[in-house]
């Protein structure tokens, strides 16, 4: 699904170049939901946007179905949530969440039935015609998810989605997005600072360490499926949360 | 929409600054030649009615004319210089350094070129305006934030969709801003400009001569027209504007 291969990346400066990733290699297959997990300058945000084609490696290649990151992008394969709601201000929430299908020249009657069915799954039935300005921010962030679906995208790139939220939004919203991916068949890869957070919504968890970002290890989550709030009592929930912060204190973070 | 509820402090503060003026011109005997009193000036208003009017008018023409060419130029210009970023970004220091230079001090020039009659104080306003109004629709035309962008590229957005659908709207606000400090620009523009030479019946001209006559209740009533044209001018593009955006939160609007 995503092979990506021996990148790396250095930004240059008048300070000199940093080296922000080096040598990642990672495969992704259909379905999965990785999350990308490390301290603050890791490159984890980086990553995902190499393989969003937002930004270019400076080494090695990634494919995305076996496209460059560029064609898959102009196919329309990636839906994206920044750690900010990015709503455009002068858009209602259902106007947000239609952009994508707008862009992509979709027919009015398909965008109409498609935008109420995805605010209905992200619990803003009653809010499509609120301004981001009147929303919380736990709900612009529901609106953000909302419009990455709505061309349904066979990749979700997700950038510390919930890192502005406080701790119950944020439990809440994971188990929403667990509920909301359900719908969709899409393989995600999310970057987050918390453990528990990548514990709890992935299937696999990739350790990051800082400068020069690289990859210090990969674990599998084997929790059983689906994830509910009983979950995050589980013995082995705790142990899989133990080993990724034992992770990334010997990856030096 | 703003209920009317919230202009009554203004108004009592209107009402209480005409009264102790008044009272002032009273309490310290002060010529009316020097400082008239509101009422002598509302007196000398419908006196002169019908010449005012027109006066007013004929002005007025000359400050919407200016500001819908230098407002209209600066947008389009702004636009066309939003194509190319970096061309943006080499012009903007020279749009700011223009927008600082007494423009009004080409008046007399202006005259030279144009002609004594409306042609010369149209140009000066549409200068007058065309700066400020450029300078802020290129800000925000450009100050899309970074992943606004990044959001159109992972859409495969095209440069005309981010246009229209992202910069477009986003500079609005902007725009609005530019426009409405340019209403009271264009007032001012055409005033003045007419001091320098025009017809009698222009209010500039009507303020500089009543004046130089010591005949200054007349020259208020004038100002009094001119304030009350720009107050409708500014207040006409702020009611567009609250239709243009909706989507601004209340606490935004001036």
């Amino acid at each position: 699904m995503i092979d990506i291969r021996s990148v790396g990346k250095t930004f240059s400066s008048q300070a000199g170049a940093t080296e922000a990733l080096s040598d990642v290699t990672l495969s992704v297959a259909a379905g999965e939901f990785v999350s990308i997990i490390g301290p603050s300058g890791c490159g984890k945000s980086t990553l995902l946007r190499i393989i969003g084609d937002l930004a270019e490696p400076s080494a090695g290649e990634v494919s995305v179905r076996g496209k460059s990151p560029r064609q898959a992008r102009l196919d329309r394969e990636y839906g994206i949530v920044f750690q900010t709601p990015v709503l455009y201000d002068w858009r209602t929430a259902i106007e947000n969440v239609r952009l994508p299908m707008e862009l992509a020249g979709r027919p009015r009657a398909e965008c109409l039935s498609r935008t109420a069915t995805l605010l209905r799954l992200v619990g803003l039935d009653g809010f499509h015609a609120h301004y981001s300005w009147q929303l919380s921010g736990g709900m612009q962030q529901r609106v953000a998810i909302a419009r990455a679906l709505a061309l349904a995208p066979s990749i979700l790139l997700m950038d510390e989605p919930f890192g502005a939220l406080d701790e119950m939004t944020r439990e809440r919203l994971n188990a929403e997005l667990l509920e909301v991916r359900r719908e969709t068949a899409a393989t995600v890869l999310f970057v987050t600072h918390s453990i528990a957070e990548a514990v709890f919504l992935s299937t696999r968890v990739v350790v990051m360490s800082p400068r020069p970002g690289r990859i210090a290890r990969v674990l599998d989550v084997d929790l059983p499926q689906p994830r509910t709030e009983g979950t995050r009592a589980l013995p082995r929930f705790f142990e899989l949360v133990t080993a990724v912060r034992e992770a990334l204190r010997k990856s030096g973070a | 929409m703003r209920g009317l509820g919230e202009y009554i402090p203004a108004l009592i503060v209107f009402a209480l600054g005409i009264a102790a003026w008044e009272a002032a011109v009273f309490a310290f005997s002060i010529e009316f030649y020097l400082l008239p009193a509101p009422h002598v000036i509302v007196a000398s208003l419908t006196e002169n009615w019908p010449v005012l009017v027109e006066s007013g008018l004929y002005t007025f023409t000359e400050a919407v004319a200016g500001y819908a060419l230098g407002c209209g130029g600066g947008i389009v210009a702004a636009m066309a210089a939003s194509r190319s970023p970096a061309f943006a970004g080499l012009i903007l220091p020279y749009a700011i350094a223009s927008a600082s230079v007494p423009i009004i001090a080409l008046a007399p020039l202006a005259i030279v070129w144009f002609g004594i009659a409306q042609g010369s104080k149209i140009a000066i306003v549409t200068l007058m305006t065309f700066f400020p109004t450029f300078i802020g629709t290129l800000r925000g035309l450009l100050s899309v934030s970074p992943d606004a962008l990044h959001l159109m590229r992972s859409c495969a957005a095209t440069e005309w969709q981010i246009f229209a659908k992202l910069r477009f709207p986003h500079s609005l606000p902007y725009v609005f801003t530019a426009l409405r400090s340019c209403t009271t620009l264009s007032m001012i523009g055409a005033v003045v400009s007419e001091f320098f030479g025009g017809p009698v019946k222009s209010l500039g001209v009507y303020i500089k001569s009543t004046a130089s006559l010591f005949q200054t209740r007349q020259a208020w009533s004038a100002i009094l027209v001119a304030c009350a044209l720009g107050l409708v001018f500014y207040f006409a593009v702020a009611l567009v504007e609250r239709v243009a955006t909706p989507w601004r939160a209340p606490r935004e609007a001036v």
